[in-house]
């Protein structure tokens, strides 16, 4: 975990479970693993709110816990999935992603599900079924069983999963206390238990309740006792459902690949590569190099209707997409007229490619880019090949090389003539390496999203007065219009907030507004360089 | 390294491409400054529905983890006298560990918190009640015992007794209390009322004494 990383951590947690977990998320990530007496001790924390701490952070699946180093009779010991943490910056985009794979319902039971950790099908769908009908117009409500059919379409495509059961549980004697723990060094994979996407038998009948806001505090708790107890009448008790992130992932890699040769090549070539892809999404694993083989005769079987493209034409889009030297698609045989795979890991190295080149454009000017471009391609040059290469007079390309050198995003390579490494004998060689620049720019991006966050905050804090205030006033507007006020007093009331403090409110609601939204654009930069680096990793 | 000057330089400036007599742009002697200018004005941000949308998403749902019972907040600090202020302040109830509570069978069960006070008060009341009925059956076959029993010994009984005291303190503690009290419907305890039954008595001893 680097410095970035651990920051970014804190400073999620802190934004949504708040300031005590957020000092035991911190410490149990720099310290790696724990028990639970020596965090409270570390922290100073009093022991029930780290044991509260460490019970929402397992709910959410971003914590583990597992036998010590003494075996399964020594104290249990903690440890964080830091990635798990990361992936909150992306929780909006998952569920949009759902929203338009799944409309309405889809998006709902993800959120329900992100917001939860772990949920049950049941709890879900009767929370969905309820706020779906919250939505409605009066006298409609929304059926349990269009609920459950979007949750069993999520759990098909995988996109849902069960979470791993502990080892513990199959322990029957309940009499044990101490109930066989999984080691911490072994790594279950949800996907290695067979009934992972399997939906439980569930017997759910009825309808989404509509709340109404007279009954609000007690209704709640007595909807929550009976959640419970209804749960073990629901026939799926203990099974829990959890996103699937990795899923997402892949989701996102192929919406990626296909934007990226639409934007290239056109429109076509871009359903081209989509049928393909989507027609290769059971039978390749996660972390394939590239797809299994499809023949041209399959794809254009598989092609959608309304494109209405003919078989040559297809051929001729086929041949362009391998030619092109972006290599997206591969051709690896002859039979059935020709047999075609999209090469993913090429794909994601092409794409992060992509996004350095255009950091430095970005940064540093186009010319800057050009020599930038020009050492990926070349791998090393000497200085004057650089100037020579590049079409830049001497003194720019220089000062321009050294801006990059500074930034650490171009290297120097000594070659030596002689043994003894003089200075007037040896080559120096200019070098871009792709894998260690694209981790520093990752590193880059994590603390880009740490600042705009750590802005964020100073900002609502500077404003907290101001903001309070119009909170307070809204709340009084709100309940001034339930009752029925003439429309002087509600004027008087909006009039409490003066002029320039609504120009004020304005700002700064449009600086946060932009802060956040810059969030979830680095978000997108920074999944492209994590799935590139990810995939130059060999598979666990 | 070259600290000491340009010339004294272990390789050849030439060679990385600076000339002899060029400018090279002055040694920065301080660190760089916080913002510095750019060259090069950033990207425009993404606009249209789909950034709008995820920027709605984004905000909802921190406003709605706010609210569930996943969001701990510190315990309040102990105060050392008390003001007439905390009546007016928002005193965060701390109801949330009820609101939500994790599978056990999941979770390692010394992540389990202990009950607090206020729900020890209320739970000896529970458990007293469900033992009343058991106590009274049990009374009732001791009483049946004892009877049969009485004739063969009287010590015996006495020790029954103190056994059935303990267990019977608590139910009949109150009904003992209860009899003192409600004999003559006053709100004095009768035991002590001194009727002045005893203060002739006394006088028969001593008639010496002046009687006041």
């Amino acid at each position: 975990m680097t410095a970035q990383e651990v920051r970014l951590c804190g400073l999620l947690l802190q934004e949504h479970f708040g300031d005590v977990v957020e000092k035991v998320g911190t410490h149990l990530i720099r310290s790696g693993v724990l028990t639970l007496r020596a965090l409270a001790h570390e922290t100073k924390l009093p022991l029930d709110l780290v044991k509260k701490s460490l019970c929402v952070l397992m709910q959410h699946g971003m914590c583990a816990f597992g036998a010590g180093r003494r075996g399964p009779a020594g104290p249990v010991e903690y440890h964080i999935i830091c990635e798990r943490i990361l992936h909150m910056l992306r929780y909006p985009r998952y569920i949009y992603t759902a929203k338009s794979l799944y409309g309405d319902t889809g998006e709902l039971i993800v959120e329900e599900i992100l917001q939860r950790g772990q949920m049950t099908m049941s709890s879900t769908v009767k929370t969905v079924a309820d706020r779906l009908t919250h939505n409605m117009p009066e006298g409609q409500s929304m059926d349990y069983s269009e609920v459950v059919s979007a949750f069993s379409r999520l759990v098909e495509t995988h996109f849902l999963q069960r979470c791993p059961p502990l080892a513990s549980a199959e322990s029957s004697s309940s009499g044990e206390v101490n109930t066989p723990l999984p080691a911490v060094t072994k790594h279950t994979e949800p996907e290695d238990h067979p009934e992972c996407y399997k939906l439980p038998y569930i017997n759910l009948t009825g309808q989404g309740k509509r709340r109404r806001s007279s009954e609000d505090g007690e209704a709640e708790q007595r909807a929550a006792k009976k959640a419970k107890t209804d749960n073990s009448e629901r026939g799926d008790e203990g099974i829990y459902w959890q996103v699937n992130f990795q899923r997402f992932h892949l989701h996102f890699r192929d919406q990626a690949i296909i934007n990226a040769v639409s934007c290239k090549l056109d429109q076509t070539s871009g359903e081209i590569v989509r049928t393909m892809l989507r027609m290769s999404e059971v039978t390749t694993s996660a972390h394939a190099a590239f797809t299994q083989a499809l023949s041209a005769n399959e794809i254009f079987r598989a092609l959608p209707s309304s494109y209405n493209i003919a078989r040559p034409i297809l051929d001729q889009y086929l041949t362009l997409l391998v030619d092109d030297p972006m290599e997206f698609v591969g051709k690896t045989g002859d039979s059935g007229g020709g047999m075609y795979v999209v090469n993913l890991h090429r794909a994601l190295a092409n794409l992060a490619r992509a996004t350095l080149e255009s950091v430095v454009q970005e940064r540093f000017g186009s010319r800057s880019a050009r020599i930038f471009r020009l050492l990926l391609r070349k791998r090393h040059l000497e200085q004057k090949q650089v100037e020579d290469f590049a079409m830049v007079p001497a003194k720019e390309a220089k000062d321009m090389l050294y801006t990059l050198l500074s930034e650490n995003l171009v290297q120097l390579q000594e070659i030596p003539k002689t043994p003894d490494y003089a200075p007037s004998r040896t080559f120096y060689l200019y070098t871009v390496n792709q894998l260690p620049t694209a981790r520093l720019l990752l590193q880059r991006c994590y603390k880009t999203v740490g600042n705009l966050i750590e802005r964020r905050l100073y900002e609502t804090k500077e404003n907290k007065r101001l903001l309070e205030k119009s909170q307070r006033i809204e709340a009084i507007l709100a309940s001034l219009q339930a009752t029925g006020a003439e429309a002087e007093q509600l004027t008087e009331v909006e009039e409490m907030i003066t002029a320039p403090e609504r120009q004020q409110l304005e700002s700064l609601r449009h600086h946060i507004n932009k802060l956040d939204s810059s969030e979830n654009q680095v978000d997108e930069t920074i999944f492209l360089l994590e799935s590139y680096i990810n995939s130059t990793q060999a598979p666990r | 390294m070259a600290g000491r000057g340009r010339g004294q330089l272990t390789f050849s400036v030439e060679i990385v491409g600076i000339g002899k007599g060029e400018n090279l742009p002055p040694s920065s002697v301080q660190p760089t400054p916080l913002f510095p200018p750019l060259d090069q004005k950033p990207v425009p941000l993404q606009t249209g529905e789909e950034a709008e949308y995820m920027l709605a998403l984004k905000q909802e749902f921190r406003g709605a983890m706010k609210t569930l019972p996943f969001y701990i907040r510190p315990a309040a600090p102990k105060k050392d006298v008390e003001r007439y202020s905390d009546k007016y302040q928002k005193i965060e109830t701390s109801d949330h560990s009820l609101e939500w509570k994790p599978d056990w069978r999941r979770f390692p069960k010394e992540l389990r918190v202990r009950e607090k006070r206020p729900l020890r008060d209320k739970s000896p009341a529970v458990p007293k009640q469900p033992k009343q009925p058991r106590v009274d059956k049990e009374e009732i076959i001791r009483k049946l015992e004892t009877l049969e029993q009485k004739e063969e010994d009287g010590s015996s009984d006495e020790e029954e007794g103190e056994k059935k005291k303990p267990q019977e303190e608590e139910a009949e503690g109150e009904e003992e209390y209860d009899e003192e009290e409600f004999e003559d419907e006053t709100d004095y305890i009768m035991s002590y009322f001194d009727n002045g039954e005893e203060f002739g008595g006394d006088s028969d001893e001593n008639v010496d004494e002046a009687i006041y």
